[in-house]
Formats: C-alpha cells, sequence, structure tokens
C-alpha cells in the first residue's frame, strides 16, 4: 500500500484570542494522566456525496483511537455551539473554550472518481487559539479507510503528547478455541484495535508466541507440526513459513528478532538442559549464547542490537537477566519477592517489561534496564507475555480466567498503570505481539 | 486422537521397525497415553500391550511445583516402566513432560523438558537402551485436568510415557 501525503494544508495566520496557558497544549503520559482532557473531534465533512459514509466511519475511528488512550475525552456533538461544516472556515475558539475542549479536530473526506480516497485535518489548540501544527492530507485505497483514520489519529497523539502515535500497528496473536483439555490454537492478525483478522495458519498443530520482524513484514513463532517444537519464519503478505535451525533431535522456541531483522534468539532445549542460541538467518549459522545447567529462555534484544534481556532459573528461581549480545557473562537486574519472566526490552530503550509471579497471583511489570524502579501494572489469576506498543508506551498481554471454563484474552495497559482494557477478539486470545508503526 | 491411535495401531500390527511418521510421535500422540487408552492397544489383561502398560505399569509419573525430581513412588512406577520396556522389546516411548498452568509459557515448556529428561535419564540408568527413548514437553498446552486448584495442577504437573511401536534406534 503507497501512501502519500499530498500537501500540507495552508492556514492563514492565526489570531490568538487568549493565552490561558504559558504554552501550548501537551500532555505528559509517563506522568499519569487521572482526568482524560476533553477534546472535540467533530464529525469530519463529506466534501462530496460518495463520502458520506466514509467520513463518518473515519471520524469514529479516530474518536475510538484518541478516548482509547484514556487521555482524551470526546465532547459529543450535541454539547457543540457552533457546528464545523467547512473545513477552511476559521475556527470560533470562543465556543469551543465555552464548552471546555481543549482541543479540536476538523476533519474533511473526498472520494475522488477514480475510486480514491482522501482524508485532511487539522487540529487546534484552543485555549491557546492557534493551530497545533499543520494540516495534513492523506490518500488512499478506499479498503484503507481505517489505516487513512488511524494515521489521523496518530498525527493528533502525538502533537498533543510530543510522543510517536502506535494506532496504525497492527498485532499478531494465537486465536484459541475448544475446551481447555484441548485447545486449539492458530496464529492470527488484526489491527491493534481488533479490527481487520486475518488467519496465518490453521488449527492442526500447537502454534506458540508469534514476533514481528522489525519491519513488520514477517513473524517467528513456534510450531508443533513436526510433533516437536520448532521454529519458524513466516511471510505475512504470502503466509510462506519455513522451518529453522532445523535438527532432528531436541526442542527450539521462544524466538525473537535482533533489530537488524537478520538475526535470531530462541531457545534450544538438549538433554532436558534448555539454553539461549542465536541464528544468523541468512548463513544459518547458530551460535550458543548460554551454557549453564540451569533453564534460560524468552530472550529478547535491545533497541541498539547490543544487549539481550532473558530469565534464567540459575539462582533457583526464575529471574532476569542482561547479557551482551555476544553472550557471556549475564547480570541479574531482578531482585524482588518472586519469579520473574518473559521480558522485553521497550522499544525505545528506556524500560524493561515482564511478568511477575507472587503469592499465587500474575502482574505485568516495567523495570528500568538496570532493574530499579520496578513497578507493578497489573495484578490477575494469569496475566503474562507484555508486548510493546511501537511508541513504547502501551503494552498489552495475554490475561487468562481461572477454572474448567476459564480463558485467555487480551488485555492493554499503559505504563503508569492506567486505562486497562480488553483488546475485542471474536474468540479467546493469547500470546499478543505488536507490531512496529506500519510505513 | 482417533487418527493418532489407528496409526499407532497400525504401526504395531505392521511391525515396522522404524514407525517415524508424524502421527507417532505428533501432538495428539499424547492421547493414547492420556486417556488410558482403554481397548484400543489391546487388553489390560495382556501383560505384553501397551494398554497393561499404561494403567497396571502406569504410564505417568508427578512432580512438585516447579520441580523436576522424581519421588520414590516416582521411582517405582518407572522401575516397572523399565522391566515392561525389558520384556517388550518391540516398543520404543516417547516421554512427554508437562507442567501446570502456574508459570509463563516459555518456562513452562523447559520445566516440561526438564522432567521428561529426568524420566529418561532415569529409565536408562534402569537398562533401557537410550536410543529408545526421546522425550518432548507440552509445557501448559496440554493439561488434562481443567480446575484451577492444586488438585487439578498435580495431575497436570507430570511425565507420560507414550509407548511407540518400533525398537527405536
Amino acid at each position: 500500500m503507497k501512501w502519500f501525503l499530498v500537501l500540507v494544508l495552508a492556514l492563514a495566520a492565526p489570531v490568538t484570542l487568549a493565552q490561558e496557558r504559558s504554552g501550548p497544549l501537551r500532555i505528559e503520559i509517563t506522568e499519569g494522566v487521572i482526568e482524560p482532557v476533553p477534546i472535540a473531534v467533530a464529525p469530519f465533512i463529506a466534501e462530496n456525496a460518495a463520502a458520506n459514509d466514509f467520513a463518518r466511519q473515519i471520524t469514529a475511528v479516530v474518536s475510538a483511537d484518541l478516548t482509547g488512550t484514556g487521555l482524551f475525552r470526546d465532547i459529543p456533538q450535541s454539547a457543540y455551539i457552533s457546528q464545523v461544516t467547512d473545513f477552511d472556515a476559521q475556527v470560533q475558539y470562543p465556543d469551543w473554550r465555552a464548552i471546555n475542549a481543549e482541543a479540536l479536530v476538523v476533519g474533511g473526506v473526498t472520494l475522488t472518481s477514480d475510486g480514491r480516497l482522501i482524508a485532511k485535518f487539522r487540529l487546534f489548540d484552543i485555549f491557546s487559539g492557534q493551530p497545533l501544527g499543520e494540516g495534513l492530507q492523506f490518500a488512499g485505497g478506499t479498503d484503507s479507510w481505517r489505516r487513512v483514520a488511524h494515521k489521523i489519529a496518530d498525527q493528533v497523539y502525538s502533537r498533543i503528547t510530543g510522543e510517536d502515535g502506535y494506532f496504525d500497528s497492527r498485532v499478531v496473536y494465537v486465536e484459541e478455541t475448544g475446551p481447555k483439555n484441548d485447545r486449539r490454537k492458530r496464529l492470527a492478525i488484526m489491527d491493534y484495535d481488533g479490527a481487520n483478522v486475518q488467519f496465518l495458519s490453521d488449527n492442526a498443530s500447537i502454534v506458540l508466541a508469534p514476533r514481528f520482524s522489525p519491519t513488520g513484514d514477517r513473524v517467528l513463532f513456534t510450531s508443533y507440526e513436526t510433533g516437536f517444537p520448532q521454529i519458524y519464519e513466516l511471510s505475512v503478505g504470502t503466509v510462506v513459513k519455513r522451518q529453522l535451525d532445523v535438527q532432528a533431535e531436541g526442542m527450539t522456541f521462544a524466538p525473537r528478532y535482533a533489530p537488524n531483522g537478520r538475526t535470531v534468539v530462541y531457545s534450544r532445549s538438549d538433554a532436558g538442559n534448555t539454553d539461549i542460541y542465536k541464528l544468523d538467518l541468512g548463513s544459518g549459522q547458530r551460535t550458543r549464547l548460554t551454557s549453564a545447567p540451569s533453564i534460560e529462555t524468552a530472550p529478547s534484544f535491545s533497541p541498539d542490537g547490543s544487549r539481550i534481556v532473558f530469565e534464567s532459573d540459575r539462582s533457583g528461581s526464575q529471574q532476569i537477566y542482561t547479557m551482551s549480545m555476544d553472550g557471556g557473562e549475564p547480570t541479574r537486574i531482578s531482585f524482588g519477592q518472586g519469579r520473574y519472566g518473559t521480558p522485553v526490552w521497550s522499544p525505545r530503550g528506556d524500560f524493561i517489561a515482564f511478568t511477575k509471579q507472587n503469592a499465587g497471583r500474575f502482574h505485568i511489570g516495567v523495570m528500568r534496564t538496570d532493574g530499579s524502579q520496578e513497578r507493578l501494572l497489573t495484578a490477575s489469576f494469569l496475566d503474562e507475555g507484555p508486548t510493546w506498543a511501537p511508541n513504547g508506551r502501551v503494552l498489552m498481554f495475554t490475561r487468562e480466567s481461572a477454572g474448567a471454563d476459564g480463558q485467555p484474552a487480551l488485555f492493554s495497559v499503559d505504563i503508569s498503570g492506567r486505562n486497562l482494557k480488553r483488546v475485542p477478539t471474536a474468540t479467546a486470545a493469547s500470546d499478543p505481539a505488536w507490531s512496529p508503526l506500519l510505513p | 486422537m482417533t487418527v493418532s491411535r489407528f496409526a499407532l495401531t497400525m504401526c504395531a500390527a505392521l511391525a515396522l521397525g522404524a514407525c517415524t511418521s508424524a502421527d507417532r510421535f505428533g501432538e495428539d500422540a499424547g492421547g493414547f497415553g492420556a486417556d488410558g487408552a482403554g481397548g484400543i492397544a489391546g487388553s489390560v489383561s495382556d501383560p505384553t500391550s501397551p494398554a497393561y502398560f499404561n494403567q497396571t505399569v502406569g504410564d505417568r509419573v508427578l512432580f512438585a511445583v516447579d520441580q523436576s525430581v522424581l519421588t520414590p513412588v516416582s521411582q517405582s512406577t518407572l522401575d516397572a516402566q523399565a522391566l515392561w520396556l525389558a520384556q517388550n522389546p518391540d516398543y520404543s516411548a516417547l516421554i512427554e513432560g508437562h507442567a501446570d498452568e502456574q508459570g509463563t509459557r516459555e518456562y513452562n515448556i523447559a520445566l516440561g523438558e526438564r522432567r521428561a529428561e529426568a524420566v529418561r535419564t532415569y529409565l536408562v540408568t534402569r537398562g533401557v537402551a537410550p536410543g529408545r527413548l526421546r522425550t518432548i514437553s507440552y509445557g501448559k498446552e496440554r493439561p488434562i485436568e481443567v480446575c484451577s486448584d492444586e488438585s487439578c495442577y498435580a495431575q497436570n504437573r507430570r511425565s507420560v510415557t507414550v509407548l511407540a511401536a518400533g525398537a527405536g534406534v
């Protein structure tokens, strides 16, 4: 899919009507927003009749993306004093200020005669009385209207928070059906918000823990297709897969890409002992990185590719360690009560997310890369396997309910521990992995 | 499950030396041992039958939380398994390691492998040829009991010795 930023929309120099804040609108995510900021996502204007449905749907997705972060509240149209009927009309700041809107999103949608969808938007900082950034316009096929909406919402989010967006992204996960003692699993991929589900495998064999490549076009996963767990790489576009590190004996699992996309780290079990290896995808050369008699698994690269974080029970219980990308002496970084597993390095490099098991409960948490500032974000019967949003500010994970009818579902939470919510999926789902932001 | 049982029975009937199809070690092969297999694999009253092995000898041993240590009870079950395998050389075995749901997915795969290997190592010390034994871990993917308390977890933390026709390599 080709994305065109068709033009930057010119706007007359704003007249600042009031200055009630010292600077422009800015939300700091890390501070943990307690009260969502009221904004107005005005219904996007259909600039021709053919664009009516698209304008309505794009408005709804932009609003859902923004309010779904927990950072914003979308003021209902019924509360508006003035309606937006012309994309280029002068914004009546006092009317929006009167309903306490801190920001206003104005949009327009056109469907061209050759079937192209063009959507444009402007963002206004109401209390500063001026636009927040330039107007932008996106174009694509009609089947990409959701992506158009996500890209607009990413721009709005980014301008207000100063963080990169994460709405135009996908999630690969494991769809689960059937009873607990005969669970069927298959790989699935969807938009980050649960839309556009497609299946990437059948459910004939157990499949586990898919992981995106840094470019989002390939997926690593573990399958029992040969009868034994083995790691595979799959092309998302063609759904063609190949087995990696083929061997007659032993198991391979828990694969993840290095940031260069050409190296894979994973676990291999041999004679009951699980260690971490890396595989060069080009040459097929395998390098052993750990050689302790304990369990070493769940490796994840730092975003600069220099370090690997992993879990090991060499101390007697599951704990988190980091080591050089070439192996060598690991450094233990988890020291709290309980067991720590499934560490994942943030794409921003600032935190490591993990699963913690303590006193019969499971938690998703984050800590600094040296293990300091541990913070637990969730607690339940069984939470596990966090994955980072592309901007490193939100985590998605598996939450499984207890009992004979227990089922897994996908949940997300932001790194301040707020906005815990279920990610909609039609069936039970587990092992999410978040893609990078789409190109 | 029906398919894999059928395949296994076929292998046995044809007395193939190396029945290494995916069915033999397929993900559903566990069903053979896990269900006790009833009359599918011969009669319980026939001491040379897999049914006798599964039900009378005992095809599984259980483990404590996060452990792969074999208890005296487990060792006595495995002694009987080793004896049966010595008397029935036309079978090999796949040792499945399993974990309960109280653990993370990857760790449980590694833990299940450790349990399967503990059983394999023990059987080898009791005289079973290493070439007749393979291991696999299902981690927490194949519980047999579905409740979420210790009564079920204790049954799920197991190793199951699943017979297959063929003397191994």
